[in-house]
């Protein structure tokens, strides 16, 4: 009896000795994984803050107020108000009538042009397209926000160091002396920046938006998910439920997994040789953007619909072939049903993975520069990662908020796919 | 006598070592294993009057391993026959060649002769889903599908096309239900999912959709060892009532059980069928060496 006491109260001492190191253990560990993760949200949140702070300014653009009159001589001369004929007209003198009643002492030829260059080249046509709107606005005087020139946006909003010696700063003295005087007029507004949204590229910066390159990327990811779902879950399904475990479903797999893991350039390269070459397909297409995504998202859609429909219980597959259900019954009522939220989530993982891919749209000819905004699959069009890659190379110090405001609505839109896939996995997800 | 034959093919130590008066159970047991060769031969008859299953010198190899060895069994019309024997012994993977639940491991292979009704179920031209619409199956642990209760029991009859319309689906969704004894706890959510019932209740749901086809055959793999007690009762007698109208194959590993639901009882070990015979005579008097240990629990 006493042995067995003692032999107990050596066990316990052992056991209550060992305690300490092992919850010291314990607690190192959760230190490490709660280090891991603050550090890496510290990384995410200085990566969002770098950008939000560059990129929000873009979604305003600088206006100049002005009086702008509807000279009918200049318009319309005939008074046919044919539209054709006005648009020949020289909206330009229209837009700048203002500026030279608000500045009469310039007068030097070039002191004028400079004067005018407050003005966006976009702004004549924006008063072209309210004459277009409505005719009757030509011979009346309407007050008229007019887009500012990208200098003097970026003078505004604080991003060119009044202070610096005039040879550095891309604003002369007598740009700033009118800015300023507009100022005080209480002339120069900041407004919702809508072209941003809607416009395709554009040389100037106050001009160019994500419109096309958002409508190229909308256009490019159809193409993908229409193909690369449909296929991934009959490759994913066949190779899972119906052919045979051999050497050759091995092979498949290998390769598979292989691709998932080949550099996208160089499926951009085959897209190249095999559909533009080959099949004659037009350039800068998001069609062929499309393909070639779905030939990079494949894998990981097969890839996570297999472990979906692995994860499927085998009991239900019995169940459903006790009761005398075919193979195919019991995969598409029942094993299908209870993988595809799986499924779902790769698929939409996948999609972001296309919506973020640049290089292998660079070699099919996405990359060009194109105003006009993709009405279908088959037009020239370039994507949003390219776009932000294109602006990025511009010189001008207004694309650099553009660029990250580009970067910012990527984002939301990754974010946005991201959460719908995981509100989609909570939603359908299943007990048994 | 069917003792004799066997004991005239063991040798004689064995013979000797087989005495229960000679050696502890221990000894005994892993003789008797040793003793049963590829041409060892089933005590009792295998055979019956009106037999709706017949096996004929089954065998069934995983991969290289010989999981059943030449088995030879009938399968009553209107009975209960029980399977029992240690973990591992076969009886499970016998039961599923009843109606080619087999056929989904890859690496299982099925030699021998089983006929349902003199029709071969291995033959090459049989079609397994109206075999497994005939040949119903029970599973060990209750699955029933991620669905309403009601679309478990309908499913069955749904793709086998029993229904013609809303009613009589209704009506054998009742039916099932109610010889299932779960219609009066579901009757007023049938809409509700299968997955929200009591482990006995799922169980039991399992067994109406299995009913729900009409299979004449019901094979039954250890229906209640996920079960508790009050729940196990339930089932042991609504087995007993699908008796009169279905023939019935069950394996368990509750002696008790077997002793309390089946009038035939076929005793497994190692991948032979050791002894075969009413439950009664299995229970009372069993011949084998092997039964008498595993049913007075000396070893199993």
């Amino acid at each position: 009896m006493t042995d067995q006491k003692d032999r107990h109260k050596r066990t316990i001492d052992i056991v209550n000795a060992s305690l300490k190191r092992r919850y010291a253990r314990e607690r190192r560990f959760k230190a490490m994984g709660l280090g891991a993760v603050i550090l890496g949200l510290l990384f995410v949140s200085a990566l969002f803050f770098d950008i939000f702070s560059k990129g929000y300014t873009a979604f305003v653009q600088t206006h100049i107020e002005l009086e702008v009159y509807f000279d009918p001589a200049v318009i319309d001369p005939d008074g046919k108000r044919d539209l054709e004929e006005i648009s020949r007209a020289d909206f330009r003198k229209i837009a700048r009538a203002p500026l030279v009643k608000l500045f009469p002492e310039v007068t030097g030829r070039r002191d004028k042009l400079a004067l005018y260059s407050i003005l966006s080249s976009g702004a004549p046509y924006q008063l072209l397209n309210m004459v277009k709107d409505d005719v009757a606005v030509i011979g009346q005087t309407l007050t008229i926000d007019l887009i500012a020139d990208d200098d003097v946006d970026m003078l505004v909003k604080g991003h060119i160091d009044r202070h610096l010696p005039a040879a550095d700063r891309r604003v002369n003295d007598t740009m700033i002396d009118w800015i300023d005087r507009l100022e005080q007029l209480g002339l120069v507004k900041k407004k919702f920046n809508t072209r941003f949204f809607t416009n395709g590229d554009s040389r100037e910066p106050e001009l160019a938006g994500i419109g096309g390159a958002a409508a190229g990327s909308f256009y490019t990811l159809l193409v993908t998910l229409a193909l690369s779902f449909p296929i991934g879950v009959g490759a994913a399904l066949y190779l899972e439920e119906f052919a045979p475990k051999n050497r050759w479903t091995d092979l498949i797999e290998v390769n598979i997994n292989n691709l998932a893991a080949v550099p996208s350039i160089v499926f951009g390269l085959l897209g190249l040789a095999m559909f533009i070459n080959l099949f004659g397909l037009p350039r800068s297409a998001p069609l062929v953007g499309g393909l070639v995504l779905t030939l990079m998202t494949l894998p990981t859609i097969i890839i996570a619909s297999r472990a979906a429909l692995k994860s499927v219980p085998p009991s239900i597959r019995e169940a459903a072939l006790g009761v005398g259900a075919s193979k195919m019954q019991t995969v598409f009522h029942h094993v299908l049903p209870l993988a595809m939220p799986g499924m779902l989530t790769g698929t939409i993982i996948g999609m972001a993975q296309a919506l973020g891919e640049t290089a292998p749209l660079l070699m099919i000819g996405m990359v060009a520069f194109i105003v006009d905004i993709p009405g279908g699959p088959l037009d020239p069009s370039t994507v949003l990662p390219v776009q932000v890659y294109l602006w990025a190379d511009s010189p001008e110090r207004a694309f650099v908020e553009r660029t990250s405001a580009a970067i910012i609505m990527l984002l939301l839109f990754l974010i946005a796919m991201n959460t719908f896939a995981v509100i989609m996995r909570r939603r359908f997800e299943r007990r048994w | 006598m069917a003792v004799d034959q066997e004991e005239n093919e063991m040798t004689t130590a064995e013979t000797v070592a087989a005495d229960p008066a000679l050696s502890g159970a221990r000894t005994r047991s892993e003789r008797g294993s040793r003793a049963l060769g590829s041409d060892f031969e089933t005590v009792g008859e295998v055979r019956v009057g009106d037999p709706r299953m017949t096996c004929t010198d089954v065998n069934v190899y995983y991969g290289d391993k010989h999981a059943i060895k030449h088995v030879s069994l009938d399968i009553a019309q209107n009975q209960v026959v029980a399977m029992i024997g240690p973990s591992g012994c076969g009886k499970s993977t016998f039961l599923r060649c009843l109606n080619r639940m087999n056929d989904t491991i890859d690496i299982c292979r099925v030699t021998g002769e089983i006929k349902l009704d003199d029709q071969d179920i291995y033959d090459k031209r049989l079609d397994v889903v109206p075999l497994r619409a005939q040949v119903g199956m029970v599973f060990q642990k209750p699955n029933p599908f991620p669905k309403s209760i009601y679309d478990n029991i309908a499913y069955g009859p749904r793709i086998h096309g029993l229904a013609s319309n809303r009613t009589e689906l209704d009506e054998i969704v009742e039916n099932s239900l109610t010889k299932a004894g779960l219609w009066e706890e579901v009757k007023d959510r049938l809409d509700q999912p299968g997955t929200g019932l009591s482990g006995g209740q799922q169980q039991r749901l399992c067994i109406a959709r299995t009913i729900a086809v009409e299979p004449e055959v019901i094979l039954m793999d250890e229906p209640c060892s996920a079960l508790d007690p009050i729940a196990t009762a339930k089932v042991e007698e609504l087995i007993d009532e699908l008796r009169a109208n279905y023939t019935i194959a069950i394996v368990t590993h509750s002696m008790q059980q077997a002793a309390r639901v089946s009038q035939r009882t076929a005793y497994f070990h190692l991948g032979n069928l050791v002894e075969v015979g009413e439950t009664t005579q299995i229970f009372t008097n069993p011949r084998h060496k092997l039964t008498e240990d595993y049913i007075t629990g000396r070893f199993g």
